[in-house]
């Protein structure tokens, strides 16, 4: 869990802390004994004295190695939140850009970078409220609406070593990128406006609560701060992968298939593009689960590690499907296992080993492969792009092998020596990640069915089929992404 | 004066367009283009799903020659564009009634 991080680094300065305890006494005893010895300027001074200048002086040194550890922190933790951002614009921005059609292009990278505005300013009125505040079950509280009490201290529930304006402004991040998977799944035929509309509730209604009840202070599926059913998800395979994935299943259903699909050819007009936003997706997911032991810790390192070793045993494992498939592996093979294998491990990013990680990228990969060219076939949605392929089936694999590869070695969440999942014989974890999936996944399927019908309501969904046939380029913005004779 | 469509491998361009040069050709109009006769096209696979593409990039070679080069322009494309498999293109003749150069206005074969 998110909040454990700072645990680690609290213990290093009670540690430090002792050491200059156990150090102090000596000094002081020494000094009245002998006149002539070095400290002879520390003598001279009246005992009491010495004695209130010793407590100064080790209040002070306190309070300059906690500075020191909140600089190192907030270091990384301004890093990870812009690298998160990275991930949604240009990452996702290019990675579906060059899946989609050419003429619908720039209505997809618009989407994400339209969320990086919009969710920023909902943010700041009152997301991070409902996300952070109070300690309901299942959503937060006004408590921080407008950013009140966000500032320089540190929100010793989730970090105690960063301001919680870095806190606020690292989550605000995945709250972006969230929403900005579901576009994978109405990519080329849904409507911006109706976008706008339905992700801004989306958010409201379906992020905020499932994020409070995972990550926040009481939420009904915390695993630290008095859960009822502790899920473990370190960096969201449940708030964000699981949530996205099966709302994008929905808009798909909902939507219907684009006119054409599945006879008339779609292949991806660049996969250029989406080669250099995967490989930036890659990058940005270390600031995405690293970042999430909310300090610049073993933890993170730990975390860092498995997410990089559950990337590249999926992109394997997809690439090995895909060869023994079709005889060949593929690129935009590769770069889809490999954000698969992100996406798996990010539940499990801050409770794993480097082999389990291993084990839950070629189980993602694979896994993910399978959903994608046979489940999809199989059912008929037209999930465009793969949203609910990649982010709903890689974020429930992950979820609940979470709950088979965590080790209190690893991260003691549940308290020094309690056994944490499945490897270390604590099997029964498995069913409260099961409980965490399960109301994740009806939470995000009656949410966005419920916001859809409303949203087509007010402004609608749908592009009519001419402006579809036409490209959301130029009949939702007013202009195209490639213009060849200029 | 006669026209000479010439659509042949992308690959072959090169050879094709140097052994045309030692024959004394000097000019040529040069496109890329898409299409397919009996070769019948490639299916690609995007994340499982297989698409036919059928229209095969190709390169289309024009020029237009006094009656004298023709034959043996026709036979140095035959030589060097061919491969012996489907797909190695076409040649196609048309006579030209009239050549006009822009510049002076000449006529005829002396505007080739």
């Amino acid at each position: 869990m998110k909040c454990v991080g700072w645990k680690c680094s609290f213990s290093l300065l009670v540690w430090l802390g002792a050491v200059l305890f156990t150090a102090i006494p000596l000094s002081a005893q020494q000094t009245p004994a002998s006149s002539t010895a070095p400290v002879t300027m520390m003598a001279s001074l009246a005992a009491p004295e010495t004695a209130k200048t010793v407590s100064e002086k080790l209040a002070q040194l306190d309070k300059d190695v906690k500075a020191a550890q909140s600089s190192a922190d907030n270091a990384w933790m301004l890093v990870s939140a812009a690298l998160v951002l990275m991930m949604t614009g240009p990452g996702l921005a290019l990675f579906y850009g060059g899946l989609v059609r050419r003429k619908n292009t720039l209505a997809i990278m618009m989407q994400s970078f339209a969320l990086m505005a919009l969710i920023t300013v909902m943010w700041a009125l009152v997301g991070y409220s409902l996300c952070f505040g109070g300690d309901g079950h299942f959503i937060g509280s006004f408590e921080h609406a407008f950013l009140r009490g966000v500032g320089a201290d540190p929100n010793p529930d989730y970090s105690g070593t960063i301001p919680q304006l870095t806190f606020m402004v690292y989550q605000l991040m995945f709250a972006i990128i969230t929403p900005a998977l579901i576009t994978g799944a109405t990519a080329e035929r849904m409507k911006f406006s109706g976008t706008v509309l339905f992700l801004t509730l989306w958010f409201l209604v379906v992020y905020a609560p499932l994020a409070h009840m995972v990550w926040g202070k009481g939420g009904l599926l915390n695993a630290s701060l008095g859960g009822k059913f502790p899920t473990l998800d370190f960096a969201g395979g449940t708030v964000v992968h699981i949530s996205s994935g099966v709302s994008a299943l929905v808009c798909a259903l909902y939507l219907g298939k684009r006119t054409g699909y599945p006879k008339q050819p779609m292949p991806p007009h660049s996969l250029v593009l989406s080669f250099i936003g995967a490989c930036l997706l890659w990058v940005g997911w270390f600031g995405f689960n690293a970042g999430s032991a909310l300090a610049s810790n073993s933890l993170a390192s730990s975390a860092f590690v498995a997410t990089h070793f559950g990337a590249a045993a999926a992109a394997l494992s997809w690439s090995a499907a895909e060869w023994i498939k079709n005889g060949r592996a593929s690129a935009l093979g590769a770069i889809s296992g490999a954000v698969a294998g992100l996406v798996a491990i990010t539940p499990a990013a801050g409770f794993v080993g480097p082999m389990p990680a291993l084990a839950i990228g070629i189980i993602a990969g694979a896994a993910c492969y399978w959903m994608v060219t046979k489940v999809k076939a199989v059912f008929g949605y037209d999930d465009a792009l793969d949203a609910f392929g990649v982010h709903g089936a890689g974020g429930t694999i992950g979820a609940l092998l979470t709950g088979v590869f965590a080790q209190q070695v690893i991260n003691p969440i549940f308290g020094a020596d309690k056994p944490v999942g499945g490897l270390d014989g604590h099997w029964s974890q498995v069913g409260n990640q099961l409980v965490g999936v399960v109301i994740a996944w009806v939470f995000a399927l009656v949410g966005t069915l419920v916001l859809l019908k409303i949203v087509d309501l007010i402004t609608g969904v749908r592009v009519p089929e001419e402006h579809e046939i036409e490209g959301l380029d130029i009949t939702q913005h007013g202009e195209e992404a490639y213009n060849l004779e200029s | 004066m006669m026209k000479i469509e010439a659509i042949i491998q992308p690959s072959r361009f090169e050879s094709v367009k140097d052994a045309l040069r030692e024959i004394g050709i000097e000019g040529m109009t040069v496109t890329e283009v898409r299409g397919h006769g009996r070769q019948k096209g490639h299916t690609e696979v995007y994340r499982g799903r297989e698409y036919t593409v059928d229209l095969l990039p190709k390169i289309k070679l024009e020029m237009v020659l006094p009656d004298a080069l023709v034959n043996r322009a026709v036979d140095t494309i035959l030589k060097t564009a061919k491969t012996g498999k489907i797909g190695d293109g076409k040649i196609f003749l048309s006579r030209v009634e009239e050549a006009i150069r822009i510049r002076n206005e000449e006529r005829g074969e002396n505007a080739l």
